[in-house]
């Protein structure tokens, strides 16, 4: 096109950062109330999770720090709440708030983790599966298939019967239950791409199959996993979470926020509701955050939803 | 070829029309400013380049532009209404029984889940008070009418057991059982095979001339228009460039756009060893939310001059080179440089 | 059709396979449940000899063998805790379990359906936002805490509703229901609405997304050009392409909501499979967590294999070769 507008050639002497900021992703992001409020959500959370042992006046799993006085304190806004626990304390004097910046930290941690792990393991399962093919391809597959007709909730809670509690464990628990669906992602935009031209060249002139698969295949077939990553992130805190609170998740030593309602489950009948309700809003608000900026990404990095 | 029983007063006449979307990129005027009149039983081409807006033009009569779309300005009188000033309500009322469309593709037009005879017989029940049984003996003669054979098994039958000629037949037939006044065909050949395209047309043609419905045919498709149509409408980026009848368009084209389309249009003659080159349009429709000042034509315009680049030129009138039979009928183009009349 | 059904038999008993083989392996390779049979001072002796009794002592091989065959026979060999047949067991614990699953299932489907299709037929408008905006809550919360809340509400505060146990029950077909009386209803209330949440908000969240995507067809603006009212282009032509996959997604809500039935009855003392299974993993309980596995897979693979069929009833495109 000979006779494109002078507006074009001044938008391309602009820097790549200004271009990306005067994008169309940015532009919807602006635009967009949920997915500010997403990261916001996240952002804040990972301030918490980080800075928040610094923050928070007690470490709740130092004993020597506790005080038995303190016991079921509520609320700060309830009668006979103190001002020293906001959030009010549990049957040991914990401070819940601070229970909750120190579980956050385990279930946010346990969910990034799990997710690097799945990721890492479904992307390479699914990459040999798409791009070999043949048996391999087919075993790799059954077993998702097999594997995805059961809940994962299901599965995880089966995987921690047989193994016993313990961060590792969970883990391990989560990353079985979440490799599936990177594979099946993986492998079909793996089978797209290596049918394109660019590829059946590479692999004519002798680039050896690891070659073509890490310089080639795998950066165009990352982009739909951003998505479900982000997504998988609160899904992993929510199964955590569950398997916590039937008590085959983390230790007693290291309660993740699942744990934390579970621990004040017991006392709930007895009106002490704030043990237990307040972790239980924390993982609420962390997965909704983490749900709203997953929606988001979705909706951008989707082409054909647009 | 002139025909005689086409009325004056027209049918629908659409006067000034402006449908813009208002998108991100910017706005998207895909209607910017268009005037016809279709007369009572009348066959109208509407023909321009993929992109250039047609298709809105029929979705602005029949009251289905959904945002960002917006008509802007205009009228579209029809039968003394102006259906842009309509709400939603009357606009229903029409829409099937006084203008019917037909889609592009009609492999996705009709309903998967519903055998046609329920989707004929569906337009039936919201514009008359015909019983069930009627209903149903009027889809059959309709089914008939538009070439399916044995219409009363077909009637049964879900869409995807049609092949696409076929489904076609079976819009048509949809669109027709009301016996609207004004048709409207989107492009309703396009997504056939060669073949049929031409015996669709022909049914086409045969049922409104029958019923005395007028046509308004949107295509892109310049061989087709010519071998049906009385008049001819020529748009490019949501304009007009050129109007007029049929047989005085193809025959002495004025504008440069015209002159190109015609002269993309293989010829039986090619055929037999006459040495006419091809030619095609040089460059691609412009991307319609950033057009050039002046005529939208001219960055492909072989005339184009530095008025051209920075005037638009306006729609004028004059009468054609008739045979002095009949009312004058009139020729309209939009260019500053027009082609001569070669008589 | 004939032999579309013998291919998916085999296709299910390969799945049932493949899952007993896992569960075998899961299961032989953690814990040795031969110290839930003897007393903690037992000699080396005893517990040589309760190995020979469960079959321990022989190669995997031999156990899988027997545990296949066995398994194949209707004995999934007696629980630990119980001194029962395990198989008897889950049996027993069923209905419980069905009745709130099915409840649960059709609040979801009650609720869903008509927010779902009103979100996506208006895209938006603040109403179908603030749909979403709920629907997307209710997927980010977890299911047991929201039970909590309800119970720490309704049956602690307010003690409008029970807040555990099944309460009466009525026999009904031969299986034990409580929706029977009123005061039985009034204990599946909570424990509904608690299980339900998670899978009404996913739910909502397809039909919308079907909803929104059918309403973008062809054939949806060809209705409205031949001057159909909102109303039948919403239900007529809407509706029914939107609800048709859902049909496919059956499967995994039953799924989901047996797996979650764990949680809400192991709140609210509910007595199902799902509570079973967690009092046995707590007591290292194996034969009846294999029954648990092996029977929830036997519904998973038998429900999937009614949905395929019933897809093709309905959706008249599907031929089944």
């Amino acid at each position: 096109m000979a006779s494109s507008p002078p507006v074009m050639s001044a938008a391309m002497r602009r820097s790549g950062l200004q271009l990306f900021l005067a994008s169309e992703f940015i532009h919807n992001y602006r635009r967009n109330l949920s997915a500010v409020l997403g990261s916001l959500i996240v952002f804040l959370f990972l301030a918490m999770v980080t800075a928040g042992p610094f923050i928070v006046s007690q470490n709740p799993y130092d004993v020597a720090q506790l005080d038995l006085m303190a016991a079921f304190k509520p609320p700060v806004w309830l009668e006979g709440g103190s001002s020293e626990f906001w959030l009010g304390t549990d049957g040991q004097g914990r401070d819940v708030l601070a229970s909750i910046v120190y579980g956050s930290r385990i279930s946010l941690v346990i969910g990034l983790v799990a997710m690097a792990g799945a990721c890492l393991l479904g992307t390479t399962l699914g990459l040999i599966a798409g791009f070999y093919g043949g048996r391999l391809d087919a075993f790799i597959m059954r077993i998702a298939d097999i594997q995805l007709s059961f809940p994962s909730v299901l599965t995880a809670l089966f995987l921690m019967s047989a193994f016993g509690t313990g961060l590792d464990k969970v883990l391990i628990a989560l990353i079985s239950v979440g490799w599936v669906v990177y594979a099946r992602t993986v492998r079909g935009s793996t089978l797209r791409e290596t049918q394109k031209e660019y590829v059946q060249a590479a692999r004519v002139s002798g680039l050896p199959n690891r070659k073509i698969i890490l310089r080639h295949v795998l950066p165009n077939v990352l982009t739909p996993l951003i998505v479900v990553a982000t997504i998988q992130v609160g899904t992993f805190v929510l199964i955590e979470a569950s398997l916590s609170f039937l008590g085959v998740g983390v230790p007693v030593t290291q309660p993740s926020l699942g744990l934390l309602i579970k621990n004040g489950f017991d006392v709930l009948f007895s009106g002490l509701w704030w043990v237990s309700i307040f972790p239980g809003l924390f993982i609420m608000l962390l997965v909704f955050g983490i749900n709203l900026l997953g929606d988001f990404l979705r909706d951008e990095l989707n082409p054909r939803l647009k | 070829m002139p025909r005689p029983d086409i009325a004056t007063t027209p049918l629908l006449s659409v006067k000034g029309l402006r449908t813009w979307f208002h998108t991100f990129g910017g706005i998207v005027k895909a209607v910017d400013g268009v005037s016809f009149d279709v007369a009572p039983g009348e066959i109208m081409g509407l023909v321009g380049e993929s992109g250039g807006g047609k298709s809105m033009i029929g979705f602005s009569i029949m009251g289905l532009i959904d945002p960002p779309g917006r008509i802007e300005a205009g009228s579209i009188e029809f039968e003394g209404r102006d259906l842009a000033t309509l709400g939603e309500d009357e606009m229903r009322s029409i829409r099937g029984k006084e203008i019917a469309m037909i889609f592009q593709d009609p492999m996705t037009a009709l309903n998967p889940l519903y055998t046609i005879g329920n989707q004929i017989e569906e337009t039936l029940a919201l514009h008359t008070m015909l019983s069930a049984r009627e209903r149903r003996m009027k889809a059959i003669e309709m089914l008939h009418k538009v070439g399916i054979p044995q219409p009363e098994q077909r009637l049964h039958h879900y869409p995807h057991q049609f092949s696409g000629g076929m489904r076609q037949r079976v819009v048509i037939a949809i669109a027709m059982i009301a016996q609207p006044r004004l048709l409207i065909a989107d492009e309703p050949t396009t997504a056939l095979d060669v073949t049929i395209q031409a015996q669709l047309l022909r049914l086409m043609r045969q049922q409104v001339v029958e019923s005395g419905t007028s046509l308004v045919l949107i295509t892109h498709d310049l061989a087709a228009v010519s071998q049906m149509a009385d008049t001819i409408v020529v748009l490019y980026c949501g304009r007009i460039v050129e109007r007029g009848p049929a047989e005085e368009i193809i025959a002495r084209p004025r504008h440069p756009y015209t002159r190109g389309l015609i002269d993309s249009i293989p010829h039986e003659s090619d055929v037999d060893g006459a040495k006419r080159r091809l030619s095609q349009i040089p460059g691609n429709v412009p991307d319609i939310r950033r057009l050039p000042p002046g005529c939208a034509f001219a960055p492909r315009c072989p005339r184009a001059s530095e008025l051209c680049r920075t005037q638009d030129p306006v729609l004028s009138e004059r009468e054609c080179v008739g045979d002095g039979s009949g009312p004058p009928r009139l020729h309209a183009i939009a260019c500053h440089h027009p082609l001569t009349v070669s008589p | 059709m004939f032999g579309y059904m013998i291919k998916r038999l085999i296709q299910m008993v390969v799945v049932l396979w493949a899952v007993s083989v896992l569960v075998f392996v899961m299961m032989s390779f953690t814990g040795d449940p031969t110290f839930m049979m003897v007393p903690l001072d037992a000699t080396d002796e005893q517990i040589a000899q309760a190995r020979r009794i469960l079959g321990l002592d022989e190669s995997h091989l031999v156990q899988y063998w027997r545990f296949l065959s066995n398994m194949v026979q209707g004995d999934f060999g007696r629980s630990f805790v119980f001194r029962q047949p395990a198989l008897t067991l889950i049996l027993e614990r069923l209905p419980a379990t069905l009745e709130i699953v099915f409840l649960a299932m059709a609040l979801a489907l009650l609720v869903a359906i008509p927010l779902g299709v009103y979100a996506g037929a208006n895209p938006g408008k603040p109403t179908s936002r603030a749909v979403m905006a709920g629907s997307l809550v209710g997927i980010s919360l977890p299911g047991f805490w929201l039970g909590m809340v309800l119970i720490f509400v309704v049956a602690v505060k307010l003690q409008w509703l029970p807040s555990s146990g099944r309460g009466p029950t009525t026999e009904w077909f031969g299986l034990r229901v409580s929706f029977t009386s009123w005061e039985g209803f009034r204990h599946l209330i909570l424990p509904a609405i608690t299980l339900s949440i998670g899978t009404l908000a996913i739910l909502m969240r397809i039909i919308r997304a079907e909803m929104v995507e059918v309403m973008k067809q062809d054939y949806i603006k060809f209705a409205r050009a031949k001057g159909a009212t909102a109303k039948g282009i919403l239900f007529k032509h809407g509706l029914k392409n939107a609800l048709i996959p859902l049909v496919t997604v059956f499967g995994l809500m039953l799924g989901d909501l047996i797996a979650f039935a764990t949680l809400t009855e192991t709140i609210f003392a509910w007595p199902g499979i799902g509570k079973l299974l967690v009092d046995s993993i707590y007591r290292g309980d194996r034969p009846v967590i294999v029954v648990y596995l092996m029977f929830v897979a036997l519904m998973f693979v038998v429900v999937n294999f009614i949905v395929d069929v019933a897809y093709a009833l309905i959706d008249p495109r599907i031929k089944i070769k």
